[in-house]
């Protein structure tokens, strides 16, 4: 059977034929935005079967006593394009976490009078103790890293995405 | 308009609207899947990409029933 021009299927000359013209197209449209989707969803399965699990080092970030009580001190870990903060809670309370704000990764900074980190970008807020969110857009908990404490001395060993 | 020129058309609405019931379904899937991913979750970009797939596929399906109404209308 011999098929209609491409032309003819798109234009039509009768204006009732142009309603199913119109619909069509924006199924195509439709149809092709939901391969986009299940192509962005391929996308994240191949990124997760290509990415290793990281292996991280054992780094010094901090003697004790250069922190106070209160205090924070900024540092790299696992590499120099990660920024992390570690805070002074209390006499041996001590906690890291990654300094990126999980909603559009924005620097967030210590806030000692209410013990929490803030996001300024768009006023998220992250607790000082486990990392997890207390307000604002942020999904997800700030990474922690995991310390460990020598003498005087603080290692980062790891990083704890912060969801079980 | 002829009554059969109306039904196609009533078909095709209902197929439209559930083509885009479907991509908001797979819209919330990607999402959550990238949200997941992002905290560290692997384990639920497989489950969720064979379901995107299934649900791409039912949309194409749906074209499909589009495609052939609108030849077989513009046909008579």
């Amino acid at each position: 059977m011999k098929r209609d021009p491409l032309w003819r299927e798109e234009l039509s000359i009768f204006s009732a034929d142009e309603k199913y013209v119109n619909r069509r197209q924006f199924a195509k449209f439709l149809v092709l935005t939901s391969a986009g989707m299940f192509v962005g969803n391929l996308w994240i399965l191949v990124k997760g079967w290509l990415t290793k699990t990281p292996v991280y080092p054992l780094r010094s970030i901090a003697k004790l006593g250069e922190i106070p009580i209160g205090g924070s001190k900024l540092f790299n870990y696992p590499t120099a394009a990660d920024p992390c903060i570690l805070v002074r809670t209390g006499e041996t309370e001590l906690a890291a976490f990654s300094q990126k704000c999980t909603h559009l990764s924005c620097s967030v900074y210590y806030q000692r009078e209410s013990n929490r980190f803030e996001c300024p970008c768009h006023q998220g807020y992250f607790a000082a103790k486990d990392g997890r969110v207390l307000q604002g857009p942020p999904q997800r908990p700030l990474p922690r890293i995991l310390l460990q404490q020598k003498g005087d001395e603080l290692f980062a060993v790891g990083v704890d995405l912060g969801e079980a | 308009m002829e009554p059969s020129h109306k039904r196609g058309l009533t078909a095709i609405d209902g197929a439209l609207a559930l083509i885009a019931i479907l991509l908001i379904v797979q819209m919330w899937l990607l999402t959550a899947t990238l949200e997941s991913f992002l905290a560290g979750h692997r384990e639920a970009a497989l489950p969720s990409a064979i379901a995107s797939g299934l649900l791409a596929l039912a949309c194409f399906g749906l074209y499909l029933f589009v495609r052939g109404v609108d030849r077989e209308e513009r046909k008579r």
